[in-house]
C-alpha cells in the first residue's frame, strides 16, 4: 500500500513538475515585444560632427539638467567629459592617429539588459523603443550599471537618501511622443544626428556608406550589436579606434539570464516533490518499529 | 590611513583573541578586550553611517560610475554563502533524517539566520534607496534575477526565523507553540532548502549577463552551479568552525565525531567543486588567459588551490579529522577561499575591464566589519540566554569532546 501511495504521489509530482517547467517557458517571452523596425532611432554620422557640443546644451535644456554649463563649450574639448547622473550625453575627441568627435549617450537597446535586470521595472522599455527610468520605483541597487554593455547608467553618488540613476531618456515624454525631435538632434547644426524610424535610419546609413565607400567603413554600429540598438553610428574611422566596444555579442544579453531564470519554477517543482517524498518516506521508516536503530 | 590603522588594530585584537581561544588558552580579560575593540569599531561605524545617509555613498566609499559595485556586494555574497550551513544541516536532519546531527542544528540555523541578517543589513546600507527595498515584493519584474534574489532573501529570513523560533519559545515557556512548530518542521525545512538552492545559485546567475566584463577564468555559464556547490562546502566548514569555537567559548561539549563526519563531507564536496572548476576552465579553453594578468592567475590559484583543493586533501586525511584543531585549521582556508571567490567574481575579475579605479575606502570595510562583529556578538548573547545548544548533552569522556 505504502509503495502505491508514494508511487502515485511521485507521478503527481512529476506531472506537476513538467507542467511547471513547460508553461512559464512557453508563455513568458524572453524577447522584447517592441516592433524593431518601427522604433524611434537616431543615426549618428561621425564624420559630420564638428564637436561643438551644442547637443549637450540642447540635452540640458530639454531635460532641465543642472550639470556645470561651462564644461559644455567647445573650448573645453581638450578636457574629456564623462557622463554623470545629470549629464546624459557627452562629446569627446577620440582616436589617436585620426581624431574624431564622438557623441555618447544611452543606445536604447532593442533588447535592453538594464530593463531585464531591474528587479522593480524602474527601467522599462516603451512600445516605441525608448528605455525610460522611473525614479519613484528605483531601489538604487545599481545592477543596471553593472549589466549595461555600454556602461551608460550613472548614479548620484553624493545624495544620501534620494539618489537617482541618470541616463538619456530619448526626450521621450516631453518631446518625442509629442512629435518633436530630441533636444540633442534639434540642436545639431551639421546634420550629424538624424531621427526617424529604425528601418529608415538603417536604410539611410547603408545608402550613405554605399554612396561613399571610399569614406565610410562598411559597418553600421548598433545594427547587430547586443541584438540591435536604437542609436546607430556610421564612421570613416574603424569603430574600435574610436573607443567603441568591440566583440560585443550579437545575441541579446537578457537571454543569458533568462535561460536560467525560466527554469526556476521547474526547479522548485522538482525539488519540492523530491524532498517531500524523501522527507516523508524516510520519516515513516525512521518512526516505524522495524526501522534499524542506527537511524535515531 | 588612520582609518585603516584603526581597522587593523581592531582586527589584530580580535584575531589574537580568536587564536588564543582556539588554542585553548584563556587570555586574561579576554572578554573585556573583545568588548572594547568591538565597541570602538561600532562607535566609529555609527559615525560612518551618519555620513553615508547625510552625504551619500560618494562621501564614504570609493565606488564610482565605472565601479558601481564595491566590496559590499562581495561581502554580501560571501555572507549568503557562509550561511549555507543552515540549509545543508536542516536537509540532513529533517529531509534525510540523519538524526545524529540534530544537536548542532539549532546553532547552525541561528548562524544562518544571523548571516542573512548581516546580508539584509548590508543591503539596507548598500542600496541607494533602502526605504524602497520592499518594492520587488509589490512591483514584479520576473525577468530579473535580482527580483528572485529579493524574494529569496525575504522568504528565507522568515523560514530561518521560524526554524529558530522554538529556541525562543521554549525559553519563554510556550510549549504548545513549540509543538505546533515541530509538526510543521518538515514543510518549513523543505521550503527553506528550496529557497536556499535558488538563492545560492542565483547569486552566481547575477553575473551571467556580463560575460564580456568578467575575466575568462571566472566567466562561466556554470557560475550558478559553482556558487551552489561552494556554499554547501563552506556551509559544512562554517559548521565545524562555529561548533569548535562555541565549545571553547561557552563550555558546550560537542561530539567530535560529528565534526569529523562534517569534515569528511566537506572534503568530498570540495573535491567535486575543484574538479568542476578545472573542467570548466579547460572546456572553455580559458587556460591561455591564466597569466593575463599574472595577479589574477595568482588569485585563481589561491582561491581554487588554497581554498578548495588543499583543504579537500587535508580533510580527506584521517589524521586531520581525528584532531579537532587540525580540522578547524583545514576548514578556515575554505572560508577565506569562498570570500575571495565572491570578491573576485563581483570585483577583481572585472578589473581588467573596468580598469584599476577601485580600492575600497576604509569606511566601506568598517561597515562590513562592524556588521560581522555585531552578528557574532548576538550569536554569543543568544547562546548564553537561549537553549541553542542541547542542554542535556551527555557528559562525554574527555577524549571524546572538543
Amino acid at each position: 500500500m505504502t509503495v502505491e501511495v508514494s508511487r502515485r504521489s511521485l507521478l503527481k509530482g512529476m506531472v506537476g513538475a513538467v507542467a511547471a517547467v513547460g508553461l512559464p517557458r512557453s508563455m513568458a517571452r524572453a524577447q522584447s515585444p517592441v516592433a524593431k523596425s518601427d522604433v524611434f532611432s537616431v543615426l549618428v554620422d561621425i564624420p559630420r560632427c564638428i564637436g561643438c557640443r551644442a547637443c549637450l546644451r540642447g540635452c540640458q535644456r530639454a531635460n532641465d539638467l543642472d550639470a556645470p554649463q561651462d564644461l559644455m563649450d567647445m573650448d573645453h574639448l581638450a578636457s574629456r567629459l564623462e557622463p554623470t547622473h545629470n549629464l546624459w550625453t557627452v562629446v569627446n575627441r577620440e582616436g589617436r592617429e585620426t581624431v574624431r568627435h564622438v557623441k555618447r549617450q544611452c543606445m536604447h537597446c532593442l533588447e535592453p539588459a538594464c530593463v531585464s535586470v531591474c528587479p522593480v521595472a524602474a527601467l522599462h522599455q516603451t512600445d516605441a523603443g525608448p528605455v525610460l527610468y522611473r525614479e519613484n520605483r528605483c531601489i538604487g541597487c545599481r545592477y543596471c550599471m553593472v549589466a549595461c554593455p555600454f556602461d551608460v547608467p550613472r548614479f548620484e553618488w553624493n545624495n544620501g537618501l534620494t539618489p537617482v540613476i541618470g541616463k538619456c531618456q530619448f526626450c521621450a515624454s516631453q518631446r518625442l511622443f509629442k512629435g518633436l525631435p530630441p533636444g540633442c538632434v534639434e540642436a545639431c547644426p551639421t546634420g550629424a544626428l538624424k531621427i526617424g524610424r529604425r528601418d529608415d535610419m538603417l536604410f539611410e546609413a547603408k545608402a550613405r556608406i554605399h554612396a561613399r565607400p571610399d569614406v565610410y567603413v562598411p559597418h553600421v554600429f548598433g545594427e547587430e550589436e547586443v541584438g540591435g540598438t536604437s542609436w546607430l553610428y556610421i564612421s570613416d574611422v574603424p569603430f574600435e579606434k574610436l573607443g567603441f566596444k568591440k566583440n560585443l555579442p550579437h545575441r541579446p544579453l537578457p537571454s543569458l539570464t533568462w535561460d536560467v531564470v525560466s527554469w526556476i519554477p521547474g526547479i522548485v517543482a522538482v525539488l519540492g516533490s523530491l524532498f517531500g517524498l524523501l522527507a516523508f518516506n524516510l520519516s515513516r521508516k525512521a518512526h516505524s518499529p522495524a526501522a534499524p536503530k542506527d537511524l535515531e | 590611513m588612520i582609518g585603516w590603522l584603526f581597522l587593523a588594530a581592531v582586527a589584530a585584537v580580535l584575531g589574537r583573541l580568536a587564536v588564543s581561544y582556539g588554542l585553548g588558552r584563556n587570555p586574561p580579560h579576554g572578554r573585556w578586550w573583545a568588548a572594547g575593540a568591538a565597541g570602538a569599531l561600532w562607535a566609529v561605524t555609527a559615525v560612518v553611517l551618519v555620513i553615508r545617509f547625510a552625504r551619500g555613498m560618494g562621501a564614504m566609499t570609493h565606488m564610482t560610475d565605472a565601479n558601481p559595485w564595491g566590496v559590499w556586494v562581495g561581502f554580501l555574497q560571501a555572507g549568503v554563502a557562509l550561511s549555507g550551513g543552515g540549509f545543508v544541516m536542516a536537509a540532513t536532519v529533517h529531509i534525510f533524517h540523519i538524526k545524529r546531527f540534530e544537536p548542532i542544528l539549532r546553532p547552525v540555523v541561528l548562524l544562518a539566520f544571523l548571516g542573512y541578517v548581516f546580508v539584509a543589513l548590508t543591503l539596507f546600507i548598500e542600496v541607494g534607496r533602502p526605504y524602497n527595498l520592499w518594492h520587488p515584493l509589490a512591483m514584479w519584474q520576473h525577468h530579473s534575477i535580482m527580483f528572485e534574489v529579493a524574494w529569496c532573501v525575504t522568504l528565507y529570513l522568515t523560514v530561518l526565523a521560524l526554524e529558530f523560533s522554538p529556541a525562543v519559545l521554549e525559553r519563554l515557556g510556550y510549549t504548545r507553540a513549540v509543538e505546533a512548530l515541530h509538526r510543521a518542521a518538515i514543510p518549513v525545512v523543505i521550503l527553506g532548502v528550496i529557497l536556499s538552492t535558488l538563492h545560492q545559485s542565483s547569486m552566481g546567475t547575477m553575473f551571467l549577463i556580463v560575460p564580456q566584463k568578467i575575466h575568462p577564468l571566472w566567466s562561466s555559464t556554470l557560475l550558478p552551479v559553482f556558487f551552489l556547490v561552494s556554499s554547501v562546502a563552506v556551509g559544512l566548514c562554517v559548521t565545524v568552525v562555529a561548533s569548535f569555537y562555541s565549545a571553547r567559548l561557552f563550555e558546550k561539549s560537542l561530539d567530535r565525531w560529528l565534526l569529523a563526519d562534517l569534515a569528511r563531507a566537506a572534503s568530498m564536496v570540495l573535491f567535486l567543486y575543484t574538479a568542476l572548476r578545472l573542467v570548466d576552465v579547460s572546456a572553455r579553453n580559458a587556460w591561455a588567459r591564466f597569466g593575463d594578468p599574472a595577479w589574477l592567475g595568482g588569485v585563481f590559484l589561491l582561491e581554487v588551490g588554497g581554498g578548495a583543493l588543499l583543504p579537500a586533501v587535508l580533510l580527506s586525511r584521517r589524521a586531520v579529522r581525528d584532531r579537532p584543531r587540525w580540522t578547524v585549521a583545514a576548514c578556515l582556508p575554505v572560508l577565506a577561499g569562498v570570500v575571495l571567490n565572491r570578491l573576485t567574481v563581483s570585483w577583481l575579475a572585472m578589473v581588467p575591464y573596468t580598469g584599476p579605479g577601485y580600492w575600497p575606502h576604509w569606511m566601506e570595510v568598517s561597515v562590513s566589519f562592524a556588521l560581522l562583529t555585531g552578528v557574532a556578538a548576538v550569536f554569543g548573547l543568544a547562546v548564553r540566554t537561549l537553549p541553542v545548544f542541547p542542554a542535556a548533552n551527555p557528559p562525554a569522556p574527555a577524549s571524546g569532546t572538543v
